[in-house]
């Protein structure tokens, strides 16, 4: 193998973890909660077992509006509340970010023509989904961490590209990386106080849909997820229409070659948790059955509104 | 009570440059409009006499129910997750508590679901902070501020507005009961589809317009009610102004302001209206004190 071979980077392996913090504040009110909390301590056991050097979260939790924003505080040290869940206790935080890296995803996502940013600033409210899954996943801070945003209007072209830079970032920067997906299966929550102990998916065709989609999963087929998901957020009240399964499928590179581990499903207030590993395995999935349009580059959408005329130009600069 | 539409573009809050908010401005000129709205709201504001001011807020988002803030005290540095660049701002809130209760009693009676928020290290949201600063800078009151129960995303738009005026009614009452004279606000946009990028001095005049013609259409349109007093009418067309401009009323405040005065025919005055990348923003006052004074 080439030097240059050698130095590229590469994703090691994907998870899918819930976006809620029940699992870490409050694993004993709930059975589901307590299941999902031992089997958090499955999947750390299974990263640490690897050699990954950067874990990098795409959380439905953190909200962007402009482009996709990319946490390159090095050392974040704060405390977050869930907004809803208040009564669960503060989530105080010490975390690694790979600050280096994170730059590196920047400009690899405007190479794709998206438009992103860094943020490195005191007192930044890292999401709740971010905080819990890194806390249960890598608790001693062992793998630095890069975290990217979910753009509220973005769809599945924007997402696929963003998922892309992410892949070209690990390859240009030589990390090995495992990428997580913090994103609820079916995200329809009780709109009441409900007794945790009691908690379960909030309708059956919720929990019916959620169940198909970990089937497929466990058998590998994350491209397939990623183009089931227009359909499945339709009906299963996907979670921010699991762009994070988009991110996901395009940064480890759209097919259905993995070997899957379904290590948990729950209810946390009526939403699908889970829990899933994907690590590559050539050859695992068999052919691809691709459906929906694939994009390499984002043009943005100020061209939406822009006149023929303005658009004719775009065109012809492009 | 005085009602008002107060948006909460932490934009406006930057381009005011108070010593509060730790990035500075470049002044080059963006949302002029809004901030002289402001100017001329705070200068009415100033003729009326308030114990308390309650914001019902879009960027808190609670799924179960209607919540408020239940304690006394909150100060801090808010960090805005979305335009961080912008909003920095050290804050210091003092709530009125036993009126958050009086709300959360008379909301429970209503039939709707409520909770009281008391973890003290709860982060106030910037939409509660933004509103407050931006109609009463130099406020000592104390607030009630009301998360935004997701409601309309959760049922429908029709159930989310029976649920604010509800609500809106519910917060009247406890108005009432409790004796005081209140300052509300609702803290929103309304034609709310933004642009997602942002150009290098994001207060660069050039870069800031509405999203479309469709959304300006509408605001106007809204705006113009609200000057003719048609406020019922406003409530009728608030399903489908929520769906065709994408407007942030889906979030409820607009329409809780409107219930809880009672939706009154009366005009409400328009400080000032202008977007703030490419959203709708109109800084609108309902002096229902003064209606009461004729009468
Ligand atoms: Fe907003």
């Amino acid at each position: 193998m080439s030097d240059a071979a050698k130095q590229e980077g590469q994703i090691l392996g994907g998870y899918l973890v819930p976006n809620k913090p029940h699992a870490l504040l409050a694993p004993d009110k709930s059975p589901g909660w307590r299941s999902l909390r031992d089997s958090y301590d499955k999947v750390r056991e299974q990263i640490e077992a690897s050699d990954a050097d950067l874990l990098i979260l795409f959380s439905t939790r953190w909200v962007s509006i402009i482009g996709h924003q990319i946490q390159a505080d090095p050392a974040p040290e704060y405390w977050v509340v869930d907004e809803d869940f208040h009564e669960l206790g503060t989530m105080h935080y010490k975390l690694r970010m790979d600050a280096e890296f994170a730059e590196t995803y920047r400009q690899c996502a405007s190479v794709r023509g998206l438009h992103a940013r860094t943020v490195a600033y005191h007192g930044f409210p890292i999401d709740v989904g971010s905080v819990a899954a890194l806390q249960l996943l890598n608790p001693d801070n062992r793998i630095p961490a890069c975290i990217v945003s979910c753009n509220v209007y973005s769809d599945r072209a924007e997402t696929l590209v963003l998922g892309k830079a992410a892949l070209d970032a690990v390859k240009k920067s030589g990390r090995k990386a495992i990428v997580v997906g913090v994103s609820a299966l079916s995200n329809r929550m009780f709109t009441e106080f409900i007794d945790p102990a009691e908690d379960h998916i909030h309708s059956l065709k919720d929990d019916e849909w959620n169940r198909k989609l970990l089937e497929l999963l466990e058998a590998g087929r994350l491209e397939d997820v990623s183009q089931l998901s227009r359909e499945f957020s339709r009906q299963a009240n996907g979670d921010s229409k699991l762009k994070a399964i988009w991110w996901m499928a395009a940064a480890m590179g759209q097919d259905n070659d993995y070997q899957g581990t379904v290590f948990d499903y729950q209810a946390v207030w009526g939403t699908g948790a889970a829990l899933v590993g994907l690590v590559p395995s050539p050859g695992a999935g068999g052919g691809l059955e691709y459906d929906e349009d694939d994009s390499n580059y984002f043009h943005g959408d100020r061209n939406v509104i822009a006149t023929a005329a303005n658009t004719n130009k775009v065109d012809d600069s492009s | 009570m005085r009602g008002c539409l107060a948006p909460h573009p932490p934009h406006l809050a930057y381009a005011s440059n108070p010593p509060q908010n730790e990035p500075k401005s470049s002044g080059a000129g963006a949302w002029t409009e809004l901030l002289d709205g402001y100017k001329s709201l705070r200068k009415s504001l100033d003729q009326g006499e308030y114990d308390v001011i309650i914001v019902h807020t879009p960027h808190w988002k609670t799924h179960r129910g209607h919540h408020l803030l239940g304690v006394e005290h909150f100060e801090g540095l808010s960090v805005d997750p979305i335009f961080p660049n912008l909003f920095r701002f050290q804050f210091d809130l003092d709530v009125d508590v036993e009126l958050a209760e009086a709300i959360h009693a008379e909301g429970e009676k209503q039939g709707l679901v409520m909770g009281m928020m008391r973890n003290p290290e709860f982060r106030v949201d910037y939409g509660t902070i933004t509103s407050c600063y931006l109609a009463r800078p130099d406020s000592k009151l104390p607030i009630v501020s009301i998360s935004s129960a997701r409601s309309y995303f959760d049922y429908s738009n029709e159930v989310g507005e029976r649920e604010m005026l509800a609500l809106g009614e519910a917060t009247r009452i406890a108005v009432e009961k409790t004796g005081r004279r209140a300052l509300l606000l609702a803290s929103c946009s309304l034609s709310h589809r933004h642009f997602t990028e942002e150009p290098a001095d994001p207060e660069d005049p050039k870069f800031e317009y509405i999203y479309n013609a469709n959304q300006a259409k509408w605001d106007r349109h809204i705006l113009d009610l609200i000057e003719g007093g048609r406020n019922r009418q406003i409530l009728d067309e608030m399903p489908d102004f929520i769906e065709q401009a994408v407007s942030e009323c889906k979030d409820g405040s607009l329409t809780w302001l409107l219930g809880a005065m009672g939706v009154p025919e009366l005009p409400g005055k328009v400080h000032g209206y202008g977007t703030v990348i490419g959203t709708g923003n109109a800084v609108v006052e309902w002096r229902l004190d003064e209606q009461a004074v004729q009468a």
